[in-house]
């Protein structure tokens, strides 16, 4: 797909990328193929032990734990009433958030990809705020902005409209965080599309509603599918921008990331464990999902 | 080999920030919407990205400032204040250069050789980015808290991990592991062993290697790298309030002192860190944005991946 430099074989082993005929015999089956550059040794080593320490031993750690529950000590947990409804609540409104969020995005993306107007550049560095304001910063302004007494908030409350320490309010901040994700897959996919394409359908005589739901809107899809993927991993496990407006009721408003904060506050490991295992269990789906759609929409285009 | 290094999670890259393409230069014609269609699809554009993420960092400042500058700046001579920004400070400086030195080590390693699980190596980087971040602080709990795997032998040699500033340490690196390692990866791949290899058959060392040719070759993606990763670091909320005990002056960074604040209903004083905060992430998208302009190509390169 993408062209790369042809590389030299210095040695008379193959050079690395190559993997052509060596003048040395090869055997059928090696662990790594001969480098001329040093440091393979040293680097993997560092790589491995650092991931291993930071990364893998932890969530061994929380998968052993787990086990220890048993399969059936964690979906007792998973079903207890309570997790089950904060489980429904952070799945569900992040669902729907991610929904939003797969309709609002091309419609951002296309507005700064394909018109000019003054101020463009600046709205186009503004999508990425809500991945660089830290969460808890994200969480108390959205709950000024749509508190009864806020700017947005108190416009809706004369109509009894409550946002803020409700479902409505976790709803609101995970469309917050997750609007990014759909804009920024679905913005290079836009101006990459070949516009001949385009003008090819508009000579062959169709509307420019047609050119755009029969061409533009199938090219754009696996990236909005991609977006809608990932706001909604994001949604899943997202806790500061949402405990500052969510009300965290229990049974109402309690997202499942809380639920396993209050766990460990009550010093239950066991249950804390249970719900963070169930939403691991979920995000490595989720993140399998991204895969299997990142490699289909890599055939149909190129690249993502 | 595959053309292309499974970008796998970057996907999952809950936090990343991918970087904006182009505008495509507005041609006439057929394939325009009408006038009234691109001025009302502008407007839509506008207003999402107004309602939904303007006003909340305007409201930041906003209460920050309800009560005069005075008060604003009143709330920094707090010492529990200006701790946590010492400990926000700290933690960073801690945990964005180990993740700048393992991101170049994993680079290095994934992208010049040829391995057996080298796409398993690359998937499981990203892995934290598909975590939730209390999730990530809970694993560091169940590892050295009280009732945690080494807890009785912490306890016994006195040491302390959770609840502790090691913790937020451990916390914070884990959550911000993917960053720099993300950018280095698909562009070092592109980039080949070529310019290496030629470098040491002129007699370079390995290490002269790297510094001469390797590192300039990478640096716009490297620093693009380090600027999320500090970005992250600083900001992390979810995993670090797990791990922090919440300690006032000792165990809490700058957004968890933000929540104790605004918990204890001191407005003014949580949206005047949060503020900091707030400007932190203003700088961040400006130098990304600079950081674009000026190394767009390397990093359009590894965009492409």
């Amino acid at each position: 797909m993408i062209p790369r430099m042809a590389s030299v074989p210095v040695q008379a082993a193959s050079g690395p990328m190559t993997g052509g005929p060596t003048l040395t015999s090869v055997p059928p089956i090696r662990l790594r193929r001969r480098s001329a550059l040093p440091g393979f040794g040293p680097t993997l080593g560092f790589t491995v032990l650092y991931l291993s320490l930071v990364v893998l031993v932890p969530l061994a750690v929380l998968v052993l734990r787990a086990s220890g529950l048993g399969l059936a000590g964690v979906w007792a947990v998973a079903m207890s009433p309570r997790v089950l409804a904060a489980l429904q609540v952070s799945f569900g409104l992040s669902l729907a958030a991610a929904t939003v969020n797969a309709l609002l995005g091309p419609v951002v993306a296309w507005g700064l990809t394909r018109y000019h107007f003054p101020g463009r550049r600046l709205l186009d560095a503004i999508v990425d705020l809500p991945f660089a304001l830290p969460t808890a910063v994200a969480g108390i302004a959205l709950a000024a902005v749509w508190a009864p007494n806020g700017w947005i908030g108190g416009l809706l409350a004369p109509w009894g409209v409550q946002v803020a320490y409700t479902p409505l309010g976790i709803f609101v901040a995970l469309v917050f965080i997750g609007l990014p994700f759909v804009v920024r897959t679905v913005q290079p996919v836009l101006a990459d599309l070949d516009r001949e394409i385009e003008e090819a359908s508009a000579t062959l005589g169709a509307s420019r509603r047609q050119t755009v739901w029969r061409v533009v809107a199938p090219t754009v899809l696996p990236a909005v599918l991609t977006g809608f993927a990932l706001a909604f991993g994001r949604a899943v496990g997202e806790y500061g921008s949402v405990i500052f407006i969510a009300g965290n009721m229990p049974f109402r408003s309690e997202i499942a990331p809380l639920l396993i904060v209050v766990r460990l506050e009550e010093f239950d490991y066991a249950g804390a464990t249970a719900i963070a295992t169930v939403m691991l269990g979920i995000s490595f789906l989720m993140l399998l999902a991204v895969n299997l759609l990142q490699a289909w929409s890599r055939r149909r285009l190129g690249h993502v | 080999m595959s053309e292309t290094l499974p970008r796998a999670a970057v996907g999952a890259c809950l936090d990343a920030m991918p970087r904006h393409a182009p505008a495509t230069r507005r041609r006439g014609g057929v394939i325009d919407e009408s006038a009234p269609v691109q001025t009302a699809l502008v407007a839509a554009a506008v207003g999402i990205l107004a309602l939904l993420v303007v006003l909340p960092l305007l409201a930041v400042f906003t209460e920050a400032l309800r009560r005069g500058v005075g008060h604003y700046l009143e709330s920094f001579a707090d010492a529990d204040t200006q701790a946590a920004i010492r400990l926000t400070l700290m933690v960073a400086g801690i945990a964005v250069p180990l993740n700048l030195v393992f991101g170049l080590a994993a680079a290095w390693a994934i992208t010049k050789f040829e391995f057996v699980g080298k796409s398993l190596l690359v998937t499981l980087i990203d892995v934290p980015f598909s975590v939730s971040p209390v999730v990530s602080g809970l694993v560091f709990v169940l590892l050295f808290g009280a009732q945690g795997v080494f807890g009785e032998w912490l306890a016994a040699h006195d040491v302390q991990i959770v609840f502790a500033v090691p913790g937020l340490v451990l916390a914070t690196v884990f959550v911000t592991v993917p960053f720099v390692a993300r950018e280095l990866i698909p562009l070092m791949q592109e980039q080949g062993t070529s310019e290496e290899e030629a470098a040491l058959t002129l007699g370079a060392s390995g290490l002269r290697t790297f510094l001469s040719v390797t590192l300039p070759n990478v640096k716009w993606a490297l620093l693009y790298g380090v600027l999320l990763c500090n970005a992250r670091a600083m900001g992390e909320f979810g995993a670090v309030s797990v791990v922090s005990g919440h300690v006032r002056g000792l165990t809490n960074t700058m957004p968890l002192h933000v929540e104790i604040l605004y918990n204890e209903y001191n407005f003014v004083a949580a949206f005047a860190v949060a503020s900091l905060l707030a400007g932190l992430a203003l700088v961040t998208l400006v130098a990304k944005s600079i950081l674009e302009w000026r190394g767009g190509d390397q990093l359009e390169r590894s965009r492409r991946i």
